[in-house]
């Protein structure tokens, strides 16, 4: 039985879809990153990049905004999916939608709920820069966190807890040499779905009046002003990171987290 | 320790942080206050301002119409490219998942800005034919859909697209007739997250889109860079709506479960 259309060659549409426009604009990314104006090759963006106080304050700022968003998430995240996973409301299946829920509803609208909250608490949001820019980050992707995280424990045999328990070790024991472990996974995918666009998504700093850059935002002042090598060199040096930060987590995470950013 | 007081004021206090904002946003949207804190009448202004500016109303369609229209292009090649993948050799699968791992971990912001020099500056597409919004979002949705449907595809049974064979379908019926609806399951959940994703990017559209369309997200956030007051109070009103229609959702979806668990028993 000849057929031209076999299984196989369902993928092609895919398959050319992903080379045109995933790949070649990696590609191009590159090229633009690695020459100036006219063309030529030229490390000059990077070493601009690299030599400049601002921008490198950037990347710096960046990446304490994101490590300390990502932490606030991951402190309120665990106890949250601990105790939906196994403490007090394990048995409630289903009301882990109300935590995710928030994931569905656009995020620019949500920040704008709590950016008018904002400010009706403390009057001028630009006075507390630093304070608001987390505290939005940390509303805006906590849901990211707190499901991969449960279902990473829902996954986790009780018995395990409670043989650890019955073997004598105190809770504080318990969740450090048995839990903890044991939700390594959870706790890695959690940790990509917010460290990433903490470091990006500069909406969040444009929409509380924060006139701080994060990585992000060069792009976007870049793209603006038409000046796409530049632009270039910071997604390049962003990409970098990206994939520094897969191959590290690659390792510890055996299991691929549900949900996204 | 399962009844502990101390967990349910947890729960409590992360459900308040979540909930609080929107719930305040929704209330004052009944009013005709333009600031929060001001109680003054109830009013459906906000409301009927939103259904009839022009500005508002064609972001609305354009945004629904969009997500859609990407949705469906992002399932169909999306659920191809699994079922491609499933059946090729493993090099070419590997590649493949590779490949579709670089827009999931990648940053939005990275990948709008590559969609968009590749097209608009070094292929000189005009963004008002809305190729490259198109594209942009395809590319960020399909790798979803793809990672949904795969896993249908390794619980399937295999027999039976043999059997199909065996009883005379030909390779594109059976496909069609026995492979498609063991893993619809799987589409439709690639769809939704299609959709949802499409519904919320800031980053792809702004950088693809263009410069007279605007989506949800684009349009909030240049709100917010000064509005008018009845716009300002207007998209209070439409994420209102948009709440309630995703706690319908998830309410409908949660008897649906609940009723296929109960056809089990």
């Amino acid at each position: 039985m000849r057929s031209v259309i076999n299984r196989k060659t369902l993928a092609l549409p895919y398959v050319i879809f992903m080379i045109l426009f995933v790949i070649f604009p990696l590609i191009v990314i590159l090229y633009y990153g690695f020459t100036n104006g006219s063309g030529h090759l030229s490390f000059a963006n990077f070493a601009a990049f690299f030599g400049s106080r601002r921008t490198v304050g950037t990347l710096l700022y960046s990446v304490v905004i994101a490590v300390i968003t990502t932490l606030v998430c991951l402190l309120i995240a665990y106890p949250t999916a601990y105790i939906l996973a196994k403490g007090a409301f394990c048995r409630k299946h289903g009301f882990l939608m109300v935590f995710v829920m928030p994931m569905w509803i656009n995020f620019t609208l949500r920040i704008t709920a709590l950016k008018e909250i904002l400010s009706l608490v403390e009057g001028n949001l630009a006075m507390h820069p630093f304070f608001n820019t987390i505290f939005c980050m940390v509303y805006d992707f906590l849901p990211f966190m707190i499901m991969p995280l449960f279902n990473s424990l829902t996954k986790l045999d009780k018995s395990y807890i409670e043989a650890s328990a019955d073997l004598g070790a105190t809770f504080p024991q318990t969740l450090r040499k048995v839990i903890l472990p044991l939700s390594v996974p959870g706790i890695v995918s959690g940790v990509t779905m917010v460290f990433l666009p903490a470091m990006t998504n500069y909406v969040v700093l444009d929409m509380v009046y924060n006139s701080t850059y994060i990585m992000g935002s060069l792009i976007g002042s870049y793209f603006s002003s038409y000046d796409w090598n530049n632009g270039a060199v910071i997604s390049a040096i962003l990409l970098m990171l990206i994939g520094l930060f897969t191959l590290m987590t690659g390792r510890l995470a055996a299991e691929k987290g549900g949900g996204r950013r | 320790m399962r009844r502990h007081p101390l967990q349910k004021t947890w729960i409590l206090l992360v459900l308040a942080f979540l909930y609080v904002p929107i719930l305040i946003l929704a209330f004052y949207s009944f009013t005709d206050s333009s600031i929060i804190g001001s109680v003054r009448g109830f009013s459906f202004k906000n409301y009927k301002t939103l259904f009839t500016e022009d500005a508002l109303r064609s972001m609305m369609t354009g945004t629904i119409l969009l997500a859609l229209g990407v949705s469906a292009l992002s399932t169909v090649l999306g659920t191809m490219g699994a079922i491609g993948a499933f059946y090729s050799k493993k090099g070419i699968r590997n590649a493949i998942e590779l490949a579709n791992e670089v827009p999931v971990a990648n940053a939005d912001v990275v990948t709008g800005f590559s969609v968009c020099i590749l097209l608009i500056v070094v292929f000189k597409v005009d963004k008002a034919t809305f190729i490259p919004l198109v594209i942009g979002q395809t590319v960020l949705c399909t790798p979803f859909v793809y990672l949904s449907v795969l896993p249908r595809l390794k619980g399937m049974d295999n027999a039976l697209y043999e059997a199909a064979l065996d009883l005379g379908c030909k390779p594109g019926q059976a496909l069609w007739k026995v492979v498609i609806p063991q893993i619809m399951p799987g589409i439709v959940s690639g769809f939704m997250t299609a959709i949802t994703l499409s519904l919320d990017d800031y980053f792809i559209t702004t950088y693809t889109k263009p410069a007279t369309f605007d989506t949800i997200s684009t349009y909030v956030v240049n709100a917010t860079r000064g509005a008018q007051t009845s716009i300002k109070t207007a998209l209070w009103a439409l994420s209102t709506i948009i709440f309630l229609i995703v706690v319908a959702a998830v309410v409908f979806m949660n008897v649906k479960a609940g009723g296929a668990k109960n056809e089990k028993r």
